[in-house]
């Protein structure tokens, strides 16, 4: 195992996003509080409580979700698309690194990033609401858990794409409107019924709902199954990698 | 002989079904410096990229220092540097950031004093802390170098790497080029341009057509294929090469007023005074004379001539 070399991958990474800190840092905590005065102030106004939750709190979960969920599929795809688009690839390809080791230093930099952004969010609502936290050590399983699933989603991303556009079109057209639809801003229970099994096929649901359990203790399914969901997800992801591994796919010619 | 690069029947087609090496052999003694040659297209950066695993090889085999590429790809590889063709350097990281990342990626802890050595004798160093984005195409180029020594390679491959630099910087880089095989690193570098394997390189390949057409030593091939003309302006033109000329190779010219005679340097005899002597006998009056050496350059072109 070359640790050296996912140690120079991650911090290489990681110093991309301290460069652009203020970005990183500021746009997440510009567009939650967005939200919070749209949904929280507006709308909330008129939804008193879900379950016994005030509508503010209630949607925190969620928009960490809709956050951890683009950044970690963002970071994750553009870390390995942009050496592909510059061509410095070249020094990854011929370097002693093993493609887990590879993956390793760049899933674990989009992950960690991720991670980060979602807890600067939950800090930021402190702001706004009163925020509990009934199983933090669930609350951090599904936020990590969650984090990899999706910088591995990415990341997977990042070595089909050949152009920008491909690259945008996945976080674009499956995973924000997943994230919208999936109980972020409402509990599935609202919805009217034909549309509630609708929801159940939504992959977003069960870690929007698992994650919400761990704060208030309410969710629309059994968190056991958001676990074993989340599990699902994660280990097709690492299947996915395996035989992009195999076939050597997209970045040896 | 101590081949540090071993390449056997190593062939490579591409996804699209191109065949760009077709069944290449070709041993890399330690510490020479080989120059390959060869016109675009003809599959120099294909075969580099194969040995340093950015292409995998159809079919054959590639061991460096005794060990397989593929099997032992975590040995081989770092026993390797490469400056690629092209310049792909990140934009917005410095120097020395992407120096280290680079020296990380190959196993190696930190060591910043080697790294400043190596941008010292890069003439990097008064440029350690700039964004890559904001320097010139050679010192970009010399950063390619730089990351290729990161990891103190035993073999180093040069693609290209004169492309686009100036006088001066080649002049540095032939330097630095020695400089490293005194310390016993072997070289491998590819170029279109002959003068520059005269100048540099133990031993000339020249390759064409995905295959290496022959692997000399320089001086060897300079002379085996080294001919001499001799050219004799004369004063009246002839209209025909006389009879007691004809044992001579002599070629007129269109105007009559120009004999080409071609020989063999390292011949026993190569002629010329008996040339001279039966030309006065024939009548013929000299104007001028002049000698010339093929170069590689005449050698190349007459062997990719004959490959197509
Ligand atoms: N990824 C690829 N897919 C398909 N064909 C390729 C690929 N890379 C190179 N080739 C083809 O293989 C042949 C050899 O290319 P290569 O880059 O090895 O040549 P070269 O000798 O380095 O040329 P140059 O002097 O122009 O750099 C060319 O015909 C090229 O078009
Ligand atoms: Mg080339």
């Amino acid at each position: 195992m070359n640790f050296q070399a996912v140690k120079s991958i991650y911090i290489y990474e990681m110093s991309r996003t301290a460069r652009t800190l203020f970005q990183s840092v500021v746009s997440p905590v510009v567009s939650t509080s967005l939200y919070f005065v749209v949904f929280g102030a507006a709308i909330g106004s008129r939804i008193q409580s879900v379950e016994g939750v005030s509508y503010g709190s209630f949607i925190v979960p969620g928009l960490i979700m809709l956050t951890l969920l683009q950044q970690a599929v963002s970071n994750g795809s553009f870390g390995i698309y942009f050496p592909k688009f510059t061509g410095t690839i070249y020094e990854l390809l011929s370097a002693p690194v093993s493609f887990f080791e590879v993956i390793l230093g760049y899933v674990g930099a989009a992950a960690t990033k991720a991670i980060m952004i979602g807890l600067i969010i939950l800090a930021t609502s402190y702001l706004f609401v009163d925020m509990t936290i009934l199983h933090p050590f669930w609350m951090l399983f599904f936020l990590l858990v969650t984090a990899f699933t999706f910088a591995l989603l990415g990341f997977i991303i990042g070595i089909w794409a050949d152009n920008f556009e491909k690259l945008q079109l996945v976080p674009l057209l499956v995973i924000t409107p997943l994230v919208f639809l999936g109980g972020s801003f409402y509990s599935i229970s609202m919805l009217p019924e034909g549309w509630q099994t609708v929801a159940m096929f939504n992959p977003v649901v069960y870690l929007v709902s698992g994650f919400r359990w761990a704060f208030f203790g309410y969710s629309d399914v059994d968190p056991l199954i958001s676990v074993a969901m989340i599990g699902v997800f994660f280990a097709i992801m690492v299947g996915a990698i395996w035989w992009i591994f195999k076939t050597g796919y997209h970045l040896r010619t | 002989m101590n081949a540090i690069v071993s390449v056997q029947n190593l062939s490579k087609t591409y996804a699209g079904g191109f065949q760009a090496l077709k069944s290449v052999s070709l041993d890399i003694k330690e510490g020479e410096i080989i120059a390959l040659l060869g016109p675009n297209g003809a599959g120099k950066t294909t075969l580099i990229s194969t040995i340093c695993g950015i292409t995998t090889p159809s079919s054959g085999t590639v061991t460096v220092g005794g060990l397989d590429i593929q099997k032992d790809y975590r040995e081989t590889r770092k026993l390797i540097g490469l400056v690629p063709q092209e310049l792909t350097v990140e934009t917005f990281e410095t120097v020395t950031a992407t120096v280290r990342m680079s020296r990380g990626l190959f196993g190696y802890k930190p060591d910043d004093a080697y790294i400043e050595k190596v941008l010292k004798s890069l003439s990097l160093w008064d440029k350690k802390d700039t964004q890559i984005r904001a320097l010139s195409g050679g010192m970009k180029r010399r950063v390619l170098i730089a990351k290729a020594l990161s990891h103190q390679p035993r073999v180093l491959f040069l693609d290209e790497p004169t492309a686009g630099v100036d006088v001066e910087l080649r002049k540095d880089m032939w330097n630095i080029v020695r400089e490293l095989r005194d310390d016993g690193v072997t070289i491998i570098l590819t170029t279109h341009y002959i003068e520059e394997a005269e100048e540099i390189a133990d031993r000339v390949g020249v390759i064409n057509h995905g295959e290496i057409l022959l692997v000399e030593d320089k001086a060897e091939l300079m002379k085996k294929l080294g001919q001499k003309t001799l050219e004799i302006d004369l004063q009246e033109p002839a209209s025909v090469i006389p009879d007691s000329l004809s044992k001579y190779q002599l070629q007129l010219s269109e105007s009559g007023e120009k004999l080409t005679y071609t020989y063999d340097t390292n011949a026993d005899r190569t002629g010329i005074t008996a040339l001279l002597t039966d030309l006065g006998k024939a009548g013929l009056v000299m104007k001028d004379l002049a000698t010339s050496q093929s170069s590689l350059e005449d050698i190349f072109v007459n062997l990719v001539k004959e490959d197509a």
